[in-house]
């Protein structure tokens, strides 16, 4: 029998995401990455970036509103905090419930067009999102000052059970793990496993092929008689109720949710992650979403003083030269960094950071067997256009 | 990863031996990372060294006081750490701080930029706290972001000093034990900026209102209406406006129609700067509705606001929590020691950051301790002067400090670029004072992490 029903490349495969994710700390603290927001925020968008990739990567359906379901996500979540538990998972389920109802509505309307013009539907549902939230329903949202706890929420559940009151604002938990600091990072860290597992099996199913079969032609599909739009409407409930998973699992670790996640650089941010990483590849989503966050958080953090530090081994006027010219790329400049990154891998390997290593690991492969056959062409899943 | 170069026994009972070793290792840093075992509070600084986090908008609407905050850290810093002339330490009515840090630490700081978004700013404190170790961390240009990283901070038990923050939430529904503000607030504003608008303006005046829509945009709305109200000006509209909206056209048109003849622009930064812009050159203030000149207020004035709205500020009034012209002791301490690091005069946010940064320092200082419970104590109820606005209290109920509101108005006549407001009048602090209970909230206990 076949140990969780997948084979044995797969198996391998999610052994090395689980052992990365375990060791996440150990890996991340060289570089300057170790401590446990910044490995919450790759682990959520890493989940984030997996549902988005489901949609993009498998239907070629590129969604420019998908931080609409995070924001919704986010907000279910907190007011799950503030009238139901502090326990994270009625909060968390509840999310991705509410990820799934909106992403019916929308995908129900959007779905009935493709290209660009479902692009172009999904970012204006984004932005009607973003905008009632910022405004129109602040006694929900609570505005641009973004929804908070407060110590005299109704939380009923809490109530039921005899949870004391304190004057103290109530911290979110998992049956008494803390959601902040590692234990979060580790909880966000086994949905993110999970995720992974599920997009896997989906990858792998008779179901994901048909996905594939719809982006590589999907009138060839509707000629032969197959009716695509279940099946794209399946592949953007399950997207968006990821989604809404991530947004439940950021209110879980950090209870606050503002508008501005639902803007659309957020929902752009989500696609360059995929692309960066590789489209359509199992691991790639997750790997942009950790490069971008990596950037966001600690590139942007490099002030003028650092850089003398770093360059401190150089004659003094040069140290100033260098320092002010790589100021231009840290700090508020590291959006300039990312851009020429992401151009560069555009141009240079449009399947994404995942064809990188592909064929990193295929020259390897040549050269360990020369008298063996030629190594397959980078997998199926690899081989995505980033335009699509 | 062919099949052959699997070396891997995947066997349940391996596997099982495996996993049970990954969880191991992997909550090692667990066990290493909880600081309940190592110190009595978060972030206990152990060397000859403590941090601070500078967490200000670099990028966004308010960058440019993003950017004065910073520079006023920078300079706080080296007075702390007994480089440079010393500045309000000087004046300080505490003479505690000696010049050689704090606690005989050395100070250091860390930066972050909010973006003038809640989740930045909560992610780059969380990074300074975290990562960087900062026992306490300052800043913020928006009443949104600082309420929401003040809470944080309460979460993660370290304290918040409060940069540039107006509304009355901060500091009223949304106060927190650890979150401390020297700014002054919108009741405050609408208390001092009434009775002189009375003075010049009469009581029988319509005002149409463009606010900020955010927290500190409801707060300023809300006083102002509550103080001219009750001196009997009516209130024809008020319209809420984006944040970082750019263009404002769409919003002045509409007052041309309205029958006010008073405008209350509850903007700042870039937002008031181009409101204000839009609002003269549509030629409001040239208009005359009911049988009265047309004017425009704007509550909470800055010089940066002041200086890039240029000859449109001229006249109007607003009101400030310090003013670089000031002539006691503390501020022209404060002035000549900015002034000779960067070459022009200070602005508000740069003074309240400033008196923010010691204020902490002294407290840890006196209290012997930078524990946050031990920290807030000395800073409850603690009277000082000496640091550009005379006596001054941080009150013990709502962690706000209670001093004097200087009235400003636009310079007709400026003499330089920087001498852009003149003070009209400095409104007593028992006229600006209130119950603690009025605008509701709670401190809850401190929180030491």
């Amino acid at each position: 029998m076949k140990w969780l029903n997948i084979d044995k490349s797969d198996r391998l495969l999610l052994i090395v995401f689980v052992l990365a994710v375990l060791l996440g700390p150990v890996i991340m603290t060289p570089i300057g990455g170790g401590y446990p927001d910044l490995l919450q925020k790759f682990a959520i968008f890493g989940v984030f970036a997996i549902g988005f990739n489901i949609l993009f990567g498998l239907t070629g359906y590129l969604s420019f509103g998908h931080a609409a379901f995070l924001g919704i996500g986010s907000y279910t979540a907190v007011w799950a905090f503030k009238l139901l538990t502090m326990n994270v998972v009625p909060a968390i389920i509840l999310a991705t419930v509410m990820g799934g109802v909106f992403a019916l509505a929308i995908g129900f309307v959007a779905l009935r067009r493709s290209g660009i013009y479902f692009s172009i539907l999904t970012l204006a549902f984004a932005q009607m999102s973003y905008n009632l939230a910022y405004s129109v329903l602040t006694p929900i949202t609570n505005g641009e000052t973004g929804l908070q706890l407060r110590q005299h929420d109704a939380r009923v559940i809490d109530g039921l059970f005899g949870v004391e009151r304190t004057d103290a604002l109530p911290t979110t938990e998992l049956f008494g793990l803390s959601m902040s600091g590692w234990s979060g990072y580790y909880v966000c860290g086994v949905v993110l496993i999970i995720t992974f597992f599920i997009s896997l099996r989906i990858f792998r199913s008779p179901f994901g092929m048909m996905l594939r079969a719809i982006k590589s032609n999907q009138n060839r599909l509707s000629y032969t008689g197959v009716n695509t739009r279940p099946y794209t409407l399946a592949a953007f409930v399950i997207s968006g109720m990821i989604a809404g998973l991530a947004g439940g699992l950021m209110a879980a670790t950090d209870p606050l949710a503002g508008a501005e996640r639902m803007q659309w650089t957020a929902s752009g941010e989500i696609v360059l992650m995929t692309i960066l990483g590789g489209a359509g590849t199992l691991v790639g989503p997750v790997i942009g979403a950790g490069v971008i966050k990596y950037f966001e958080n600690i590139f942007s953090a490099f002030n003028h003083d650092i850089l003398l530090n770093v360059f401190s081994f150089l004659p003094e006027a040069l140290q100033q030269a260098a320092a002010t010219f790589f100021g231009l790329f840290v700090g508020e400049g590291w959006h300039l960094t990312l851009g020429a990154l992401f151009m560069l891998i555009v141009i240079f390997l449009p399947g994404g950071l995942m064809e990188g290593v592909n064929r990193i690991l295929n020259m390897i492969r040549r050269r360990s067997s020369s008298s063996g056959p030629p190594a397959p062409a980078p997998a199926a899943d690899a081989s995505v256009k980033a335009g699509e | 990863m062919s099949n052959k170069k699997t070396p891997i026994d995947t066997s349940k009972r391996n596997l099982l031996k495996g996993t049970a070793g990954i969880i191991a290792a992997g909550s090692m840093p667990l066990v290493f990372s909880n600081k309940a075992f190592a110190a009595s509070y978060r972030n206990e600084p152990k060397g000859g060294t403590v941090t601070f986090g500078f967490n200000v908008p670099q990028t966004g609407a308010y960058a440019d006081e993003g950017a004065d905050e910073l520079r006023a850290y920078k300079l706080a810093v080296q007075h702390i750490n007994g480089e440079g002339d010393g500045g309000m330490l000087n004046t300080f009515s505490s003479k505690t701080l000696k010049g050689n840090g704090v606690n005989g630490k050395k100070v250091v700081y860390v930066t972050g930029d909010t973006q003038t978004k809640s989740d930045a700013a909560r992610a780059s404190a969380k990074r300074m706290i975290e990562k960087d170790g900062a026992v306490m961390i300052t800043g913020g240009s928006s009443s949104g972001v600082a309420i929401a990283v003040q809470g944080l901070c309460q979460e993660a038990g370290v304290i918040f000093m409060a940069g540039l923050t107006h509304s009355n939430d901060t500091t009223g529904k949304d106060k927190r034990a650890n979150g401390f503000r020297h700014f002054f607030n919108t009741e405050m504003t609408g208390a001092a900026l009434a009775p002189v608008l009375k003075n010049n303006y009469g009581t029988d005046r319509v005002a149409y209102h463009l606010t900020a829509d955010y927290t500190w945009g409801w707060s300023q709305e809300g006083s102002i209406r509550k103080y001219t109200e009750a001196m009997g000006w009516k209130t024809s509209q008020a319209v809420k406006t984006p944040v970082g909206a750019g263009d404002f056209s769409q919003y002045i048109t509409p007052v041309l129609n309205s029958g006010a003849d008073v405008l209350v622009l509850n903007h700042y930064g870039k937002d008031m700067v181009n409101s204000l812009t839009q609002a003269v050159q549509f030629g409001l203030r040239d208009k005359q509705v009911n049988g009265k000149d047309f004017t425009i207020v704007v509550p909470l004035y800055s010089r940066l606001m002041a200086a890039g709205a240029g000859d449109n500020v001229k006249g109007i009034f607003g009101s400030t929590n310090w003013h670089w012209s000031l002539q006691d002791a503390g501020s022209k301490a404060f002035v000549k020691s900015f002034g000779q690091a960067y070459g022009f005069p200070p602005s508000q946010a740069a003074h309240t950051t400033y008196c923010q940064a010691v204020l902490y320092a002294d407290a840890c200082q006196r209290a012997g301790s930078f524990k946050p419970s031990a920290v807030g104590a000395a800073l409850e109820g603690f009277k000082f002067d000496g640091l550009g606005n005379g006596p001054t209290e941080y009150r013990a109920e709502d962690h706000q400090c209670f001093k004097d509101v200087l009235v400003v108005k636009g310079k007709e006549n400026p003499s330089s670029k920087f001498d852009v407001l003149e003070v009209v009048e400095v409104t007593p602090r028992s006229q600006v004072e209130y119950k603690p209970s009025m605008l509701g909230g709670e401190l809850g206990p401190f929180n030491n992490g």
